[in-house]
């Protein structure tokens, strides 16, 4: 949870609240970019971004997300971070 | 994994290493009389065990691990009051995956789970938002984890609950911060630390100026590192020659994601929804001075220690650790993994007894997994 995983943006989905979709290792999830807002905030689509617990929170460069990402899978932490967000899916979605 | 042929860029690693060990030689230092240099973040400690790099650098470096897995050092009755909010009936308690499994005094929240709490894994404390969205009968709380590199995303999410006028979510708030324990380590007398290897993440958040006084009151060299092998190899390189040139400077390895002022928007939010605790416990260190943070007043509706009554200092303190746990010497740097009596028998990753066993970025499961188990086995 304390490592940052880069994805990349794809979408606004909501400028109001500043949500994204973006895509991690081929899964999608919504996001915020509220800590790397500019203006137009669709000019972040297409940008590499270092997400951590659902928030993009640093623009990076293609190259550094390939090897972020690379040094990440070595360690077991991409597939921890898509393993959380398809648990949350299951959260969402349980009826008590 | 100790070959260097497994480094993305095999060359540059061999240059570094062979540098590393000329500065190691110009020092004096060697297995009995080591340079100490502490990494702070747990994926640096894992990092530093998945890629040997202990093995790898000269016998006369030695890495102490520092207290830099916030599931690690949780104390056991933050734990028991989370579980004691799990387990009202009208809650959904979501926590991230890490937590589950931290044994309080009793049992963790997965075992309270399993006896009927409503405990949910989220990726993110938007998840928890969208949960009170989605069962406004049930009363919504996230156990809000982590050091300033996850703080961000409850502020603002507790920022939007607040806009959104959300009434049945609130925030557990055990969050802590990364500068307060390296004064506390540097101010106890038993400490032998020569240089830091800085936390990434926790400073594109914070920028690199929170560590101005370790360079500038204690003269030690702290070196902000990305967790890539060659960046930590590069980290330890500069901390040495720091140490070699006489110099005591806070320099930044991962500029290229590190902004020396950090990230303005979250240092905003952090701000206008936290302040910090008089005190916080941290498991095998104790209590440490203005290293706890707590939700400001202005958000008192948010904040489940209100809402449930669960005040920090509420409940008895100070529970001491299982019997033979040694999580606390092992974090000082005073004992090594293997050297604690229950490490691989009364204490492994699928039974953690002590908190370095518990998430993959605790010096002992790190440990366990690249190679510990095997030494632990021929241990007589």
């Amino acid at each position: 949870m304390c490592l940052g995983i880069p994805g990349q943006i794809i979408a606004i989905t909501d400028a109001a609240r500043k949500m994204a979709m973006a895509e991690v290792s081929g899964v999608r999830r919504e996001v915020s970019v509220a800590c790397i807002a500019r203006e137009p905030l669709s000019s972040l689509i297409g940008e590499w971004t270092l997400i951590h617990v659902g928030f993009a929170m640093a623009v990076i460069d293609a190259e550094e997300a390939a090897r972020t990402l690379e040094a990440l899978r070595d360690l077991g932490e991409v597939q921890e971070a898509l393993d959380a967000m398809a648990e949350t899916a299951a959260a969402l979605e349980q009826v008590p | 994994m100790k070959y260097v042929s497994e480094f993305r860029d095999p060359v540059a690693a061999k240059s570094l290493l062979a540098a590393i060990a000329r500065i190691t030689d110009a020092l004096g230092a060697s297995a009995e009389k080591p340079v100490h240099i502490m990494e702070i973040c747990g994926g640096h400690t894992h990092a530093i065990f998945r890629y040997g790099l202990d093995k790898l650098t000269p016998p006369g470096i030695e890495f102490i691990h520092g207290p830099g897995c916030p599931v690690c050092v949780l104390p056991r009755a933050r734990v028991d009051e989370a579980i004691q909010l799990a387990e009202r009936p009208e809650v959904i308690f979501t926590t991230f995956g890490d937590a589950m499994r931290v044994l309080g005094t009793g049992k963790s929240l997965m075992q309270a789970r399993a006896a009927g709490a409503d405990v949910r894994m989220v990726y993110s404390p938007l998840d928890a938002l969208e949960l009170a969205w989605r069962n406004p009968a049930r009363e919504v709380i996230f156990f809000g984890l982590g050091f300033e590199t996850t703080t961000p995303s409850t502020a603002i999410t507790v920022q939007t609950a607040a806009a959104e006028g959300r009434t049945n979510f609130s925030l557990f708030c055990n969050h802590i911060t990364v500068p307060e324990p390296i004064k506390a380590l540097l101010d106890d007398p038993h400490m032998v630390l020569d240089g830091f290897v800085g936390p990434g993440h926790v400073s594109m958040v914070i920028g690199t100026h929170p560590y101005d006084f370790v360079a500038r009151d204690y003269a030690k060299p702290i070196v902000v590192a990305g967790f890539e092998p060659l960046d930590l190899l590069q980290s330890v390189l500069m901390v040495l020659t720091q140490i070699h040139e006489g110099r005591a400077e806070v320099e930044n390895q991962y500029a290229r994601v590190v902004p020396e002022h950090g990230n303005s928007v979250s240092l905003a939010a952090i701000a206008d929804v936290f302040e910090r605790r008089p005190s916080f416990e941290w498991r095998g260190l104790g209590e440490i001075d203005l290293s706890g943070l707590r939700i400001r007043a202005k958000y008192r509706a948010f904040d489940a220690e209100e809402k449930f009554g669960i005040g920090y200092g509420a409940g008895p303190r100070a529970v001491a650790e299982p019997e033979g746990c040694a999580c606390g010497q092992v974090m000082t740097g005073r004992m090594k993994p293997l050297q604690c009596p229950q490490f691989g028998r009364g204490c492994t990753p699928d039974m953690p007894l002590g908190a370095l066993m518990v998430s993959s970025e605790g010096a002992c499961a790190a440990y366990w997994q690249y190679g510990g188990a095997r030494l632990s086995a021929a241990a007589p």
